[in-house]
């Protein structure tokens, strides 16, 4: 069974269609790369995965670990494994970040059945996991996102993700913002996190951060539709050639 | 001239008989009894407060009052009884607790044993009818509400009251907590008014809390008069959890003097229909005055935080801070007038008020006056309300938190913000467990 189907999917929001029978089919322990023209539906595409309000799904599907997930809060899409890096992670004034990790954790095991992490189990996690990436004690204390540079938000995004440890990880244009070096340090959280039993669907219109995060598959998004795959040489073809080609393609 | 006939609404004649029956029991000498006749005729000549006054439009008194209830009677041993445990609120505060029970000073009820040394807790009751002259006087000042209707009916029936004083030099540590309870199980009305004075670098810190039981209309109307030395400090929190069908009329008058410091903090989440209005005047320079609060209110709850800050001289600094949560077809009013006198310059000014409305019926009006008669000024004011964040809403989903507690999360950084100056831990905290289970009882 596949981690992720996406099938035939025809997406539209305020009326407006954006994707245009996409398909995709992504397998645990690998790096999906979905690279794309501005405009072709990269962030349509993570928005409903992880079950945004507005976007209507006008036609097929989307199966998760082969559940249909398209009726699902996002609150119960997070549960069953699926994490979206948001390309714009939203600040969350007078909540503290600690706070928000203790409660998105235990939300979620509660929502699986799973005993809550005691406050010393879930200290140590945070501390191993925010020690790795660089993020100080202080910072876990202020307000989530308020005051953070882009670095440091997406960062902030990697340790969510490796306190949540998701089956299936959507970082829609983590890179967008980021220096070299915030880039390898975002870059390194995700490597760390490979796995067997986990997938990623990098999501990114330069090829530098695949340079970093080297994809199993590149695929071309363009109007909506996925129309091209390959392998990670596709990567480096796109960014001698561009887009160009891909944007004329009829849908 | 042909006589003026005032129509009366029930409420008023039921006041008016009030007032004829109790003027000649309520305590307090020549000079008070004309005091007190005095306020009555300002109030009758003025009435109830309806909509068509401005410092009332949003809370039509007149017309939110069917009847006047009777006085609460004194309380007898199963009222004190059930003062006894009253309001556990930031018990781990350890403050000295007064009760005030059924309108009535209860010293037995009272921690008033090993006061601090400067420091005198009393009734108003008895320094009235001991005539102590100091208090006697500062009720005859001209206080910033006098001509306010709600103020003057308080200054014509106030019964008793505590009358607390920390003389200068006195840093008195452990908070003192004014524990007002309403016992009764048939509605009635409970007048009081107490005193604070803080000396000369003196600082005291006051918690008030209100509490009667669901399903009983009582009619309450306080009044707190402060008194704030030069280099004086007093914080001061107040917690309205009265019964769902209760009226709270509460006046809050302060003077201060220069380089002090008055932290006010009122957090409303009981009672049918609550009006507190506060109105300071910033008598000395260097001064800051804090003046914030919070309302979490549910069904048909009211809730109007009407204030005045009046910088009477300059360089001094205030701050307005009042947030509202709003669920069902509750309503809060937020009316903040900021006066800078003429020469009152350097004054340094913020108002803001900020309503999260979480249902399609809830209601929020704020009107933010300021009334600036000097040029070198800064002053600002702000209002929002709205519906919680969608997208910050969908960030939090997307991470694993349910609905209904991402809702919470945010309300409760909402009300965070306005609590978070609070001095007290122990007392923020608890104000943060009062909001919690507010929320949770949301469901």
């Amino acid at each position: 069974m596949h981690l992720l189907e996406v099938k035939n999917l025809h997406v539209e929001i305020g009326g407006k269609k954006i994707l245009n029978g996409l398909d995709l089919t992504v397998d645990k322990g690998k790096v999906h790369a979905i690279m794309g023209p501005n405009g072709s539906g990269k962030s349509t595409l993570s928005y409903v995965l992880a079950g945004k309000a507005d976007y209507d799904i006008t036609e097929g599907e989307v199966l998760f670990n082969g559940e249909n997930i398209a009726d699902m809060e996002p609150d119960e899409r997070a549960a069953k494994g699926l994490f979206l890096a948001f390309q714009y992670p939203i600040e969350i004034p007078g909540v503290a970040t600690m706070t928000f990790l203790r409660t998105a954790v235990n939300a979620q095991r509660k929502a699986r059945g799973e005993p809550e992490l005691s406050t010393p189990d879930f200290m140590k996690k945070v501390r191993e996991a925010s020690g790795e990436l660089g993020i100080s004690q202080e910072m876990l204390r202020r307000a989530v996102n308020v005051g953070f540079s882009g670095g440091e938000k997406k960062r902030n995004e990697i340790l969510q993700m490796a306190m949540l440890q998701p089956r299936l990880a959507v970082l829609d244009e983590t890179d967008s913002g980021l220096d070299i070096d915030a880039l390898k340090i975002v870059a390194d959280g995700v490597n760390a996190l490979r796995s067997p039993e986990r997938a990623f669907i990098v999501i990114t219109h330069y090829q530098r951060l695949l340079d970093y995060i080297v994809p199993d598959v590149v695929h071309v998004l363009s109007k909506g539709r996925i129309v091209r795959t390959g392998g990670k040489e596709l990567a480096l073809e796109l960014e001698e050639k561009g887009y160009a080609q891909y944007v004329g393609e009829a849908a | 001239m042909a006589e003026l006939k005032v129509i009366k609404t029930a409420a008023e004649e039921g006041l008016a008989e009030a007032f004829a029956g109790a003027r000649a029991h309520l305590p307090g000498a020549a000079s008070v009894k004309s005091l007190r006749e005095n306020a009555f005729r300002t109030f009758e000549l003025k009435g109830l407060p309806h909509r068509r006054v401005e410092e009332w439009k949003y809370t039509d008194l007149r017309a939110l009052m069917r009847d006047a209830k009777p006085l609460a009677p004194l309380p007898d041993a199963a009222a004190k009884l059930k003062a006894k445990s009253a309001s556990a609120f930031a018990s781990a505060a350890k403050a000295r607790r007064i009760v005030i029970v059924d309108g009535v000073f209860a010293a037995d009820l009272s921690d008033v044993a090993g006061l601090e040394p400067g420091l005198s807790i009393g009734s108003l009751a008895e320094a009235l009818s001991q005539g102590e002259a100091d208090v006697v006087e500062r009720l005859g000042r001209r206080a910033p509400l006098a001509d306010d209707p709600a103020f003057a009916l308080n200054t014509a029936m106030m019964s008793d009251g505590a009358v607390i004083l920390a003389a200068d030099g006195v840093k008195v540590e452990r908070p003192i907590h004014l524990v007002f309870v309403t016992t009764s199980i048939k509605p009635v009305s409970v007048f009081t008014r107490s005193l604070v004075s803080v000396g000369k670098g003196s600082s005291l810190s006051i918690i008030e809390s209100h509490e009667s039981a669901d399903g009983i209309d009582n009619q309450a109307n306080h009044a707190i008069d402060v008194a704030i030395a030069d280099d004086g400090r007093l914080d001061h929190v107040k917690i309205g959890r009265e019964g769902d069908r209760a009226l709270h009329v509460a006046s809050l008058v302060a003077e201060i003097g220069k380089n002090a410091h008055f932290n006010d903090f009122t957090f409303t989440a009981g009672g049918a229909v609550t009006r507190n209005q506060i109105a300071m005047s910033l008598n000395g320079s260097d001064t800051h005055a804090a003046v914030r609060g919070a309302s979490l209110l549910k069904a048909r709850q009211h809730a109007d935080n009407t204030l005045v800050m009046d910088h009477a001289v300059g360089h001094c600094e205030s701050r307005e801070l009042f947030k509202a949560v709003l669920d069902d077809e509750s309503r809060s009013v937020f009316q903040g007038k900021i006066i800078v006198q003429p020469h009152a310059q350097k004054t340094d000014a913020k108002m803001a008020t900020h309503a999260l409305l979480l249902s399609e019926d809830a209601e929020a009006d704020a009107k933010p006056e300021l009334e600036i008669f000097a040029d070198d000024v800064v002053c600002g004011h702000g209002a929002t309300a709205g519906a919680l964040d969608d997208d910050l809403l969908f960030y939090l989903k997307a991470r694993g938190i349910p609905q209904k507690e991402a809702e919470a999360l945010m309300v409760e950084a909402f009300i965070g913000e306005a609590v978070e100056a609070v001095e007290n831990e122990v007392v923020r905290e608890a104000l943060m467990d009062l909001a919690r289970a507010w929320l949770k009882a949301r469901g």
